[in-house]
């Protein structure tokens, strides 16, 4: 058995898909290129694989990260090799490497998110300055999810304009403290529907 | 009408406000997208009901791959939007789209409904206003694509007939490249819309509606049915292929949950059997069975090409397919290990033998359904479904010793000769059903029954008969709900206005295309969806437009009456039926066909076709004329 980690790109109309459904595209993609997948044991065989961290419908992203387990030995560039046009349009493979079987599952590595968002409304450079700041300045920024209130200021780790059209932002993404691309735009009082958000970057905890 | 590149653009905006996005997009694997410009004529194939629901329809799959194949075409598709989707759609200028390229479906030139099923009648106008495309085919000209509509439903195709331009009847194979070919001839000589539809109407199998009248009595029956021109064809014959062609290969793989997602390949077309009540029984003869290896090549292609964990094996009596036990054991071989699913649904419980259930066994999965239908001796016969009690229970024994926890049992209910022992006795099977459960698995064991209500179809031998009441309906309901409160069963049953309506519709004639068009404008679509069907509507509708509903449902035609899809031939003669028709009213049982031929019709009409795929290509037993028998017959009572 070998544990193999892959960075990949979910793009276009695939934003419109579900984990779920995304975790049956990986499945499917792997079943075509005849990988040797793993399956769980049990009168339901389900396909041993991992996302790291869920990604909100509508969002594309650049750096999705999944663990897949193969019965049998099989090198990295064999596998990137056999995935080449088993995908549909979108989902695209970065980096595949091994990791260590005893490693702790991804979720639990999951440490910040970070996020390009891409501004569909006309704000001026200095209305958007004005926003981010107040932001900023805050002590804490008390938000409502599910029922349950939290502060999503601590988790604001970036926050940074690149122009009028585009901020970069990098949120704490750790079990019970996950900030939200969406939850900052409401902060900034700019609406979530007027926004292109995508994940660049996942970080995760250095692993004992 | 916007271009594409604005229907994505406005998209964008909406998507993310409707359940499931997801089924708007396209995308997937395997969609065909071609050069807009670069092909000749452009093919919508529109489903009248949700992607979840219409992207496993086997129909369109081979449409889309037989199209997109022919260089001077192309084929995308269209799906119903749910209501949150039609909403948004309207509110924002998005009219109805093509999810490969979003062009707007008022672009293409064709544009093919499939019609399964009479309850989405409403959806195909609601398509149509979405696409901005005129719902009536008078109100039609030569900018508008040509709406044509093909599939189960269309061999009744008079309800529709004020909407739909052009139907093909039967079978599509061959039908639809003809369709394609006269549109191309008559675009390019420039000719207008009426032209196109009378040269449509000199294919075989194809009716344009506008090119006939129809007239009635003052009692409400046909009078007389005429072409309006002298050198369009009195009769329309379905077509069919002599020879299955082989099955697609390149399923298209959702990005979201659907309803089923699996390779799904047709090993036969056709049944046999002869049940009485059997709309796709009657309409889709001969039966024709396609090669063991070329249905395993097929599902190894689809497999290779689609990534599915399921592959079903699809007919309408799987287990009557002549090498059912060998096609099973080399798929089971050929993809051991390799965690597929293997689903066989329509058993029939003559045919089921131990050695299939051996084989079904590995990768059973929930539970097993067998459809008796009915419960008594007296209504097999009528029916013409003659299992034996025995028989069935015998069967529930070794479905349960081998690990099946649940059987799904169908009954029905409704027809005109049956009697409350009837309704009584499904309950009688049933409790025994669940008493061979016990045996083998003791509680564990369950039953789920499945009771529908009968519908008189078109083109079976029970055309002419007449529904239930609602009333009637209730009582043998409320006496099986009563009957079979027991642990372990559990009871699914028809509502009774749901019946009403499809009875309705399948056996409507021209006036009912009013009726329809005024449902559809109170709010009527996704009729085949219980939170949104309304008897109400529907009854408003037939009412105000002087049509009596009981007329079409609750009314015995007699043999002579001229009936509304009397001029779609299904190649089963109407003299056939109508013997079937009287044998059931005696109890007369008639055997399995491919044992004996009970010239039904479709060897006459189809004559040259066999000749030209003979030996076991059809089921259809060789034809022993039977002058000569007669002649012996004659000789010896003369020796006498």
């Amino acid at each position: 058995m070998i544990r193999i980690r892959i960075t990949y790109a979910k793009m276009g109309w695939l934003k419109y898909t579900s984990n779920l459904d995304v975790q049956k595209l990986w499945e499917r993609a792997l079943r075509r290129a005849r990988l040797p997948l793993a399956y769980s044991q049990g009168y339901h065989p389900k396909p041993r694989m991992n996302l790291a961290a869920p990604l909100p419908l509508g969002f594309t992203s650049s750096a999705e990260l999944i663990d897949i387990w193969f019965t049998e030995e099989i090198s990295t560039s064999e596998i990137q090799k056999r995935l080449i046009g088993m995908f549909p349009p979108g989902i695209r493979i970065q980096k595949t490497v091994q990791v260590d079987l005893s490693e702790a599952s991804l979720q639990s590595l999951v440490a910040a998110g970070e996020y390009n968002i891409q501004l569909l409304i006309d704000l001026s450079i200095e209305e958007l300055e004005s926003k981010v700041a107040t932001v900023l300045r805050s002590a804490s920024l008390i938000r409502t999810r599910r029922g349950k209130e939290y502060d999503l200021r601590p988790l604001i780790e970036d926050l940074q304009i690149i122009n009028d059209k585009l901020l970069a932002i990098r949120l704490t993404m750790r079990p019970k403290a996950t900030g939200r691309p969406e939850e900052l735009l409401n902060a900034l009082q700019i609406d979530p529907n007027e926004a292109c958000i995508e994940r660049t970057a996942i970080f995760l905890a250095v692993s004992s | 009408m916007l271009t594409s590149e604005q229907i994505a653009d406005r998209l964008e905006r909406i998507l993310l406000t409707v359940q499931k996005p997801g089924r708007y997009v396209g995308g997937e694997l395997n969609q065909v997208e071609k050069d807009w410009d670069k092909v000749e004529t452009r093919v919508a194939l529109a489903f009248p009901d949700i992607y979840d629901i219409g992207l496993s329809n086997l129909g369109l799959a081979i449409f889309y791959e037989n199209l997109n194949k022919r260089w001077d075409v192309l084929a995308e598709r269209a799906y119903a939007p749910w209501s949150d989707m039609e909403e948004a759609m309207r509110s924002t200028g998005i009219p109805l789209y093509s999810l490969e390229s979003k062009h707007a479906l008022s672009d293409f030139d064709i544009l093919a409904f499939t019609l399964p099923y009479e309850s989405i009648y409403t959806n195909v106008l609601n398509m149509l206003d979405l696409s901005g495309v005129p719902i009536f085919t008078k109100d039609r000209n030569t900018k508008h694509p040509l709406v044509i509509a093909g599939g189960h439903a269309a061999f009744n195709p008079e309800p529709m007939y004020a909407f739909i331009d052009a139907f093909a009847i039967g079978e599509g194979e061959e039908l639809f490249d003809e369709i394609v070919d006269v549109y191309q001839a008559w675009k390019r000589s420039g000719q207008n819309r009426p032209a196109l539809l009378q040269q449509l109407a000199m294919i075989s199998g194809i009716y344009v509606p506008s090119l006939y009248e129809t007239t009635y009595r003052d009692d409400g029956t046909i009078d007389s049915f005429t072409p309006l021109q002298p050198d369009v064809p009195l009769t329309i014959q379905k077509r069919i292929v002599g020879h299955l062609p082989p099955p697609p290969t390149k399923p298209i793989v959702p990005l979201i949950n659907t309803v089923q997602n699996r390779v799904a390949v047709e090993i036969m077309r056709g049944c046999a059997r002869g049940c009485r009540f059997c709309h796709a029984g009657m309409v889709n003869r001969p039966v024709r069975e396609r090669p063991v290896a070329e249905v395993l090549e097929a599902i190894t292609a689809s497999l290779d090409n689609s990534g599915f964990e399921e592959v079903a094996l699809l007919s309408l009596s799987s287990s009557d397919y002549t090498h059912i036990l060998d096609l099973i054991q080399q798929v089971s071989d050929r993809f051991k290990g390799e965690n597929l699913r293997i689903s066989l649904p329509s058993l029939r419980i003559e045919s089921l033998s131990i050695d299939l259930l051996e084989m079904l066994r590995e990768n059973r999965s929930g539970g097993f359904t067998l459809a008796p239908e009915a419960a008594t001796e007296h209504m097999r016969n009528i029916i013409n479904k003659p299992i034996q009690t025995q028989q069935l229970l015998d069967v529930a024994g070794e479905i349960y010793s081998r690990g099946w926890t649940t059987i799904k049992l169908y009954f029905m209910i409704g027809h005109p000769s049956e009697t409350l022992e009837d309704v009584k006795a499904i309950a009688e099977v049933c409790k025994k059903v669940l008493a061979e459960g016990q045996k083998a698995l003791g509680r564990k064991s369950k039953l789920h029954v499945g009771v529908n209500t009968f519908v008189p179809k078109p083109h079976t031998p029970f055309q002419w008969v007449s529904c239930d009441t609602v009333e009637q309906m209730r009582t043998k309901q409320h006496y099986l709900k009563n009957a079979l409160k027991i642990p372990g069963i559990k009871l699914n049953w028809s509502d009774p206005y749901e019946t009403i309506f499809e009875s309705l519709l399948s056996r409507g004639d021209r006036r009912t295309a009013n009726a329809i068009f005024d449902a559809w404008q109170h709010g009527a679509r996704f009729d085949a969806w219980r939170e949104y069907f309304n008897y109400q509507t529907w009854q408003t509708a037939f009412t105000e437009n002087g049509l009596m509903p009981e007329f079409y449902t609750n009314r015995e035609r007699g043999l002579d009456e001229h009936l509304p899809w009397e001029h779609i031939r299904i190649g089963v003669h109407k003299s056939f039926l109508a013997d079937e028709y009287q044998r059931s009213q005696s109890g007369i049982l008639r055997s399995y066909c491919r044992e004996h031929c009970h010239a039904c019709g479709i060897l006459s009409d189809y004559r040259d076709l066999r000749r030209e795929n003979p030996g076991d290509a059809w089921k259809c037993p060789e034809v022993r004329s039977s002058v000569p028998e007669q002649s012996v017959e004659i000789q010896i009572k003369a020796i006498k």
